[in-house]
């Protein structure tokens, strides 16, 4: 068990050092040239160990060295009020909560559209293309007009980002669903059919549990799309609260270190949300006799 | 001769019935009673679409009561929208129930459609584009006449049709900004990305401690957040394409990485064994064999990344791009309340989008028609 | 229709009949033309009878089940179960099937799964876990209630798949090579286990098979049929008692109906593939 568990983790944990050790060389060659620069203007001599921990510490650097990110991170974490709007627990909050009400009626749409799709064949022939013609789409362009629209007739706040969110992640689950009411095999369904099983039957009695786990495998790319869809529909607002908003302020001011900081917090919010989904599919298979893997 | 009314058609009757009640169909303009002419256009529509029950309700040919459900709903919604010609937001409940009568129809013939089944592979790929199209058309008439009918701001929602008419007048800008982003940007960060993440997954197939490592980090990285890079991007490689192909490559790296691993992996140990027994060497096991079967998960990644890429561009240019490229336009024109040039970038963007998957989809089809997916003319 | 179709084999049989078709055809449209799957079939089954049907794949020995069970419709011909229509036997859920793989249900245990016709049936509560106990004793399988499908072996899984078959008390029991995928240690037993269980409950069985002693050691009758088109080429009665040990397939009795199935098989088979 210890064996194989530590020929799972070795190979990750070196691979992280190597980022990391990639990316404190990427910090030197990139914030060097600027260093050299200011240090020519204030005629000042560096030894090339000076110089490499010079570029290790600027306030505004092309790319900041990991500890710095570490350290602004942790700073904005865990050392402000939560209320602070430098906090960014604040901000992964705004970010989340739209997230979440984006997925969940994403989700319900997708479940909804899935049956339709199983049980009627006019709307499988109409629809479906459609579905997947709609994925193609960079609908992502819509986001800062689907944000101005809605704030022009009063609506704004939460559910206009959430409702990008919703179109993100409703394909997946519709799509996943879709797949899952057709999983079961045409043996099952002769089953039923010899019981004289009706239509609803079936459906709660097979189908529905048939694709109970391509309903989660769905959910967590779902999920993982309307934290997408949160953050870019952050972006017009004019930079206000969430993760995004959090980007382009950073951006307007190059404060770069800020901007990598975000990126960790979006980055552990989606790890923790995606992480969520698996767990709770995990429990909800395992209850329904799953074979442990 | 049969008589049966499919339920469609017996709503649609009840609801010309309830019509007949609401007439007329339009507001009164404020220059008096309509003309004469016009007058008669509500009993050609009624004509129209209780013909289209008719035939449908007495005939057995599914082909002859199509086409007639077809152009009995369609002519009969081309008339109603003389109606409200020129005069926004003067249609009246019975516009509506008229109008959904008309709807009502076209998913009968859609219906009658789904019933027929056409021998030849011809008749088959005709019918599968032609129900699509139908909904498509549908979801494009009620935006119109609702906009219309209701007179919806323009500003909230334009009709389809002063999108289309805002593309054809702004060509030459649409133009310069499909250049920009789609021939600029996305295909090179397209190309780079997805080569780069090939390259990987070879690298790392060939050395299993890599692949183990870099797996888990590649699986973890295409569920983040990626797109928030772009603003960093844009910070080091300039406001120019650069940056936007950057951050395409970025997106489309990961996910041809982890199906490529993923891919290279379905092998079966008998069929690796097979090329052990030829005494098949690394790389002759790979073209040969490996990489065939990993074709479907590599066809995978190249049609998801054939939107991540449209979506990277488009959104890195709402960071700072120089004064062209879709994602700008889309930006500053919303910030104007241009909204009808917002929804024809995003018009040329979904089919570009579709044409780029769809180019690929075929490559696909060409390339893995062996693979049990395409088997049985399932797409 | 006209279901008053008269047969020799009615005239002369003691016990009421439960299937008898009369002139059964059933043909395919497929991309490469017309497939006859079943073509003149009469055959008259009688209460309480064990009959198998044998032959090489594509004779219609599955087919023939499958209209008998509504789940395929016969283009020509007549079938009547119980003197009822097929579709209206099975909505007086006249029988029970079991299909070549167990199809258990992976999130129900064995009790569930036993109970799932019986939920869709509408049954109460306190009886269905009698049937239940009842059903799953009956096929050995006491004390596996609570285990899930991949818990069990196969032979297991598929005895839980005939007691789910039996739980509703069908008179009339359908299989479909129930035993197809299991080796051949496991399949003695259960065809042992089969005889007894049908002695017990005086189930009229019809049986789909492609082993020449499976059928012989089952059967009160065998019917073999032939491909292209389907169709029933002997029907042979058995002469062996009814209880049956294992080793019965060794007597020269045994062998010499088993010969006959052969030759039977033999002569309707073309050899053209």
């Amino acid at each position: 068990m210890s064996e194989t568990r530590g020929n799972r983790i070795v190979p990750v944990l070196v691979m992280l050092i190597a980022i990391v050790a990639i990316w404190y060389a990427g910090t030197y060659f990139m914030n060097a040239p600027f260093q050299r620069d200011l240090d020519r203007r204030a005629e000042v001599e560096r030894s090339s160990g000076d110089l490499f921990l010079a570029t290790m510490t600027q306030a505004k650097p092309t790319l900041p060295a990991p500890h710095q990110v570490a350290a602004n991170f942790f700073e904005n974490t865990f050392l402000r009020k939560i209320t602070s709007n430098r906090s960014l627990i604040y901000h992964a909050g705004v970010t989340l909560s739209s997230t979440l009400l984006g997925f969940v009626i994403g989700t319900v749409l997708g479940i909804l559209i899935a049956v339709g799709i199983v049980h009627f064949t006019s709307l499988d022939r109409s629809l479906m293309p459609w579905i997947i013609a709609s994925q193609t789409i960079p609908i992502l362009a819509l986001a800062p007009m689907i944000i101005v629209v809605l704030a022009a007739v009063n609506l704004t706040g939460l559910l206009p980002k959430a409702l990008i969110s919703t179109y993100l992640s409703f394909f997946p689950v519709a799509v996943g669903m879709v797949k899952g009411l057709r999983s079961p095999e045409i043996i099952n369904l002769d089953l039923m059919h010899t019981y004289h099983a009706s239509k609803a039957q079936t459906f709660w009695k097979l189908r529905l549990p048939a694709s109970v786990p391509f309903l989660f495998a769905s959910m967590k790319v779902a999920i993982a799309a309307s934290l997408v869809g949160a953050i870019v529909g952050e972006l017009p607002t004019g930079a206000v609260a969430g993760i995004g908003a959090k980007l382009l302020a950073g951006s307007y001011y190059s404060q770069t270190i800020d901007m990598f900081a975000a990126l960790v917090a979006g980055s552990l919010v989606a790890v923790l949300l995606v992480t969520a989904v698996d767990v709770v599919g995990r429990i909800v298979e395992r209850r329904m006799g799953a074979r442990p893997a | 001769m049969k008589s049966t009314l499919a339920w469609q058609s017996l709503v649609a009757l009840l609801l010309l019935l309830l019509a007949l009640l609401q007439l007329p169909l339009v507001k009164a303009t404020a220059d008096g009673a309509a003309p004469v002419l016009m007058q008669t256009v509500p009993f050609r529509i009624y004509g129209l679409i209780l013909a289209g029950i008719g035939i449908d309700a007495l005939y057995q040919s599914r082909f002859l009561r199509a086409i007639s459900l077809f152009l009995c709903a369609h002519l009969a919604t081309f008339f109603l929208f003389t109606q409200i010609a020129g005069a926004n937001g003067t249609a009246r409940p019975a516009f509506y129930l008229v109008l959904a009568a008309c709807w009502l129809l076209a998913w009968r013939c859609v219906t009658v459609l789904s019933e027929l089944k056409p021998a030849g592979r011809f008749g088959r790929i005709a019918l599968s584009l032609i129900i699509p199209a139908i909904f498509g058309a549908w979801i494009l008439i009620i935006w119109e006449a609702v906009t219309r009918g209701l007179g919806i701001p323009f500003i909230l929602l334009p009709p389809p049709s002063a999108v289309f008419a805002k593309l054809i007048s702004s060509l030459s800008i649409i133009v310069a900004d499909v250049n920009q982003t789609i021939l600029k940007s996305v295909l090179a960060g397209y190309i780079m990305g997805c080569a780069g993440g090939f390259v990987a997954a070879i690298i790392a197939d060939r050395f299993p401690f890599m692949r183990r490592g870099l797996l888990p980090i590649g699986n973890l990285v295409s569920a983040l957040p990626m797109i928030g890079i772009a603003p960093i991007m844009v910070m080091w490689f300039g406001f120019d394409w650069q940056s936007k192909a950057a951050v395409v490559v970025i997106m489309t790296f990961f996910p041809m990485l982890v199906n490529t691993v993923a891919g290279l992996a379905v092998t079966s140990t008998m069929e690796r064994d097979l090329m052990r027994t030829y005494a098949a060497g690394y790389w002759q096991t790979l073209v040969k064999l490996r990489l065939p079967a990993a074709a479907p998960f590599i066809f995978n990644a190249l049609k998801i990344n054939s939107t991540l890429a449209l979506i990277g561009a488009i959104v890195a240019e709402f960071f700072g791009t120089p004064v062209v490229g879709m994602g700008f336009r889309i930006s500053t024109e919303v910030g104007r309340m241009n909204v009808d040039m917002v929804w024809a970038e995003i018009a040329v963007a979904a089919v570009i989008g579709s044409l780029f998957y769809g180019g690929v989809a075929l490559v696909e089809r060409a390339v893995t028609f062996w693979h049990p997916s395409f088997r049985n003319g399932k797409a | 229709m006209d279901s008053h179709v008269s047969h020799p084999d009615q005239a002369t049989a003691s016990a009421p009949s439960v299937i008898s078709a009369a002139g059964l055809g059933l043909t395919f449209p497929t991309n490469d033309g017309p497939v006859r799957a079943l073509a003149d079939v009469d055959l008259t089954i009688n209460k309480g009878e064990f009959v198998s049907f044998i032959g090489p794949s594509g004779c219609g020995k599955t087919t023939f089940l499958r209209v008998i069970a509504d789940l395929e419709q016969p283009t020509a011909g007549t079938i009547s179960i119980n003197g009822m229509s097929p579709r209206e036997a099975r909505e007086r859920r006249a029988y029970g099937y079991v299909f070549q793989a167990a199809a258990l249900y992976p999130w129900r245990t064995i009790e569930k799964n036993v109970a799932l016709p019986l939920e869709i049936m509408g049954i109460a509560e306190a009886e269905k876990r009698e049937r239940i106990a009842r059903t799953l004793a009956l096929v050995n399988l006491t004390g596996f209630e609570k285990k899930f499908p991949w818990q069990l072996s196969g032979g297991m899984q598929q005895r839980a798949s005939i007691a789910r078959a039996l739980s509703f008390d069908a008179d009339l029991l359908l299989m479909d090579e129930p035993f197809g995928a299991l080796d051949e240690i496991v399949r003695d037993h259960l065809n042992e286990q089969l005889l007894q269980l049908w002695a017990r409950t005086e189930k009229t069985i019809c049986f789909v098979t492609h082993s020449i002693p499976e059928a012989v050691y089952l059967s009160t009758r065998i019917v073999v049929m032939s491909p292209r088109p389907g169709r029933v080429t002997d029907v042979i009665e058995s002469t062996l008692p009814r209880e049956r040990p294992l080793d019965i397939r060794e007597t020269p009795e045994f062998l010499a109906i088993a010969a006959r199935v052969r030759d039977g098989l033999r002569a309707g088979h073309s050899y053209d593939d």
